[in-house]
């Protein structure tokens, strides 16, 4: 079986990102970028199946910048085998991912398409979905734990009451969520393999899509300041001010 | 362009993608591993034993370390050991690096000058994170004259029974092994052996030591009372260790001084944080001339250092290292991170001198570079008298 993985470069997960003065969006120059962190944990999710034997071969994707081989170059660091470019310099919004990647599926035929639940960018947890409605295959979001199965794969998923198994039938779309795995490190030498590990470039036109996005943003404001607290002496002091903000 | 903590590697030409990489993939193995829990190891005073496995597991401990023995140099050149360096220092507590990588002195006297077997012995549970090695050449009667140190070890049929003390090992508290250096003959480097000692034999004892700083690094006084080590733990030639010895110094001086900026890096990121965000007087405290004056002042002399640092790696990497260069770069890099660290420590104010934060911690941390492997007035004599001559 092959194995499909999507990765997209965001904004580093430690950096505080600054809203352009404009309120255009989040200013990006000179901000520490890096593979978004869901992806990571698609991407050793991926190797494990490999090295459990449940997979001959990993395929790695992303959809962006020039600048987005370094985040496939750490894919391969980790141990996939191969890597392909899509290179835009537009936004991409999901569905246009989607797209791109449904026509990659079609070209490649990979068993399985792991992808992270969300882009810490723009949090949209739509992709995975999105794909899975275009293929028509089954899909299992937010994953926990995945164990595959002759033909199937079962996938445990975080939802909010607790965890639900379903069974899918391969080939199919799985999410990750946050406990899927501990992603592992790219040593030195993984990091001088993956230099010589094939990365096709290619781009959305190749595949007959178009990325110019759907929607448009109208503003992007940095979250309210929290207020300082205010310490109040006893519990009647504290119900006479919920009664006169009106919550008690 | 603003400053920040990653801009000077893209400008030099001894870096390219695969340290840039490497340096990712430490930082994640830092932000998760260590960042959550340093405070508490800080209050530990040592670090847990599993995050050698870690490390090991990431790479990190066997970088540039034979194969053979469960390391990996493959592509390695001396510029990804300093891109480790740089991402373990960046936490700011220098405690870190110290203690975790502590077989960076321990374990090269064993694979340059000892036997096979101790190699294939030692080298693997080592670099594999489970057993922790020190290296012990400081004594209580003194760190600077090495030529003078007082630990015996004297023969017995098949054995040595060491007896002395020795003082301020780092990782002594856990070590496992402790790479030992002892006089087996008369005075001066011509009578000092290297011995491999095993913590668990009858007669060592160890106290920890409580420090300014690197408090996450165990630090011990350590004891010999007749401890009977067998003769094949020698390491190299009976009194041959000095050689040994030296052999490490131009690395460590190096690494030390790389770490140097990198803490230095820290602390005018910081700095450079604060000034942009704390308004006095109306503006940020970057708009006030003196203040900027020196962030740049700051900037300039990390950049000055950190650019002889990469030049001195470059010609110990093509087989040019000089002593006499890396005795003065640990010199100017100490000096560096004394001024840098002063003056970030100013531009934060009193919240410098607030516990928890990293140019509190750095600024303790200072003497511990201008004073531990060799200190700046040995460094500079010890140049001095290659450069100048003037015998002792
Ligand atoms: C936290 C920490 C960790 C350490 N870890 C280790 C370790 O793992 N293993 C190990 O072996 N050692 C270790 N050391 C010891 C360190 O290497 C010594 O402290 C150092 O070499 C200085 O020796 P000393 O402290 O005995 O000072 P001394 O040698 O007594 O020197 C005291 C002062 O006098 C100056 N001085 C000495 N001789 C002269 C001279 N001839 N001319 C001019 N000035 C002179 C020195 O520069 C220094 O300023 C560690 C030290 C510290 C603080």
């Amino acid at each position: 079986m092959k194995i499909l993985v999507p990765v997209k470069r965001v904004i580093d997960y430690n950096v505080k990102p600054r809203v352009k003065a404009d309120g255009s969006g989040v200013d990006l120059a000179n901000v520490k970028m890096s593979m978004n962190p869901f992806d990571e944990i698609s991407v050793e999710e991926a190797i494990r199946l490999k090295e459990a034997g449940k997979a001959e071969e990993i395929v790695a994707v992303s959809v962006g910048p020039a600048k987005a081989q370094e985040t496939l170059r750490t894919a391969l660091a980790m141990g996939a085998d191969r890597a392909i470019l899509v290179q835009t310099d537009d936004e991409v919004e999901p569905l246009a991912v989607a797209k791109i990647l449904k026509a990659i599926v079609e070209a490649e035929d990979p068993g399985l398409v792991i992808l992270g639940k969300q882009a810490i960018d723009d949090d949209s947890n739509q992709t995975g979905q999105m794909l899975a409605a275009l293929l028509g295959w089954g899909q299992g979001t937010f994953a926990n734990t995945v164990e595959v199965g002759d033909g199937t794969i079962d996938v445990k998923r975080e939802i909010d009451g607790g965890l639900q198994t379903v069974q899918l039938k391969l080939p199919a779309i799985v999410t990750t969520d946050l406990r899927l795995n501990e992603p592992r490190y790219a040593s030195l030498p993984n990091i001088m393999k993956a230099k010589s590990k094939p990365l096709d470039q290619k781009t959305p036109a190749d595949y007959g899509v178009d990325t110019a996005p759907r929607l448009t943003t109208s503003k992007v404001t940095e979250p309210p300041k929290r207020e300082a607290g205010e310490i109040l002496e006893d519990v009647d002091t504290l119900v006479a001010k919920l009664k006169e903000m009106g919550v008690a | 362009m603003t400053y920040d903590f990653d801009a000077w590697r893209a400008r030099s030409p001894y870096y390219d993608e695969s340290h840039d990489a490497l340096a990712e993939s430490v930082r994640r193995f830092v932000e998760r591993e260590v960042e959550p829990h340093i405070d508490q190891w800080e209050a530990d005073r040592q670090l847990p034993r599993e995050l050698h496995k870690k490390a090991s597991e990431a790479g990190i401990l066997g970088l540039n370390y034979p194969e053979e023995f469960g390391g990996h140099s493959e592509g390695f050149d001396i510029f990804h050991g300093m891109v480790v360096t740089n991402e373990l220092a960046r936490v700011g507590a220098g405690g870190l690096g110290a203690s975790l990588m502590t077989h960076g002195i321990g374990l090269p006297p064993i694979l340059a000058i000892g036997s096979d077997e101790m190699k294939k012995q030692i080298a693997p549970p080592v670099l594999a994170g489970d057993k922790i090695i020190a290296l012990g050449i400081t004594e209580p009667s003194g760190g600077s004259d090495v030529a003078n140190l007082q630990t015996r070890a004297v023969r017995d049929r098949d054995d040595y029974i060491v007896n002395g003390q020795k003082m301020f090992i780092t990782s002594g508290v856990r070590c496992d092994y402790m790479t030992t250096a002892v006089r087996t003959g008369g005075d001066g480097a011509g009578g000092i052996s290297l011995l491999l000692i095993e913590m668990d034999r009858p007669g060592v004892s160890r106290t920890a030591l409580e420090k300014m700083g690197w408090h996450c690094s165990d630090t011990a006084a350590i004891y010999f009372d007749d401890v009977r080590v067998p003769a094949e733990n020698l390491i190299g030639q009976e009194n041959g260790g000095f050689i040994g010895i030296m052999r490490n110094f131009n690395r460590e001086r190096l690494g030390l001084a790389m770490g140097c900026c990198a803490f230095a890096r820290v602390c005018l990121e910081e700095a450079a944080d604060w000034a942009r965000e704390r308004k006095t007087f109306g503006k940020p405290l970057a708009g006030h001339q003196v203040i900027r004056v020196k962030l740049a002042d700051m900037a300039r002399r990390i950049g000055a250092t950190q650019a002889w640092v990469d030049q001195c790696a470059w010609a110990e990497q093509e087989g040019k290292g000089q002593p006499a260069d890396f005795a003065m770069l640990k010199v100017q890099a100490t000096e560096m991170l004394e001024r840098v660290a002063r003056d970030a420590a100013q531009v934060l104010g009193g919240a410098s001198y607030l516990q928890g934060s990293k140019v509190e911690r750095i600024y303790r941390e200072v003497r511990v570079n201008a004073i531990g492997g060799g200190s700046e007035e040995i460094m500079l004599d010890l140049a001095g008298r290659q450069l100048f001559g003037g015998n002792r």
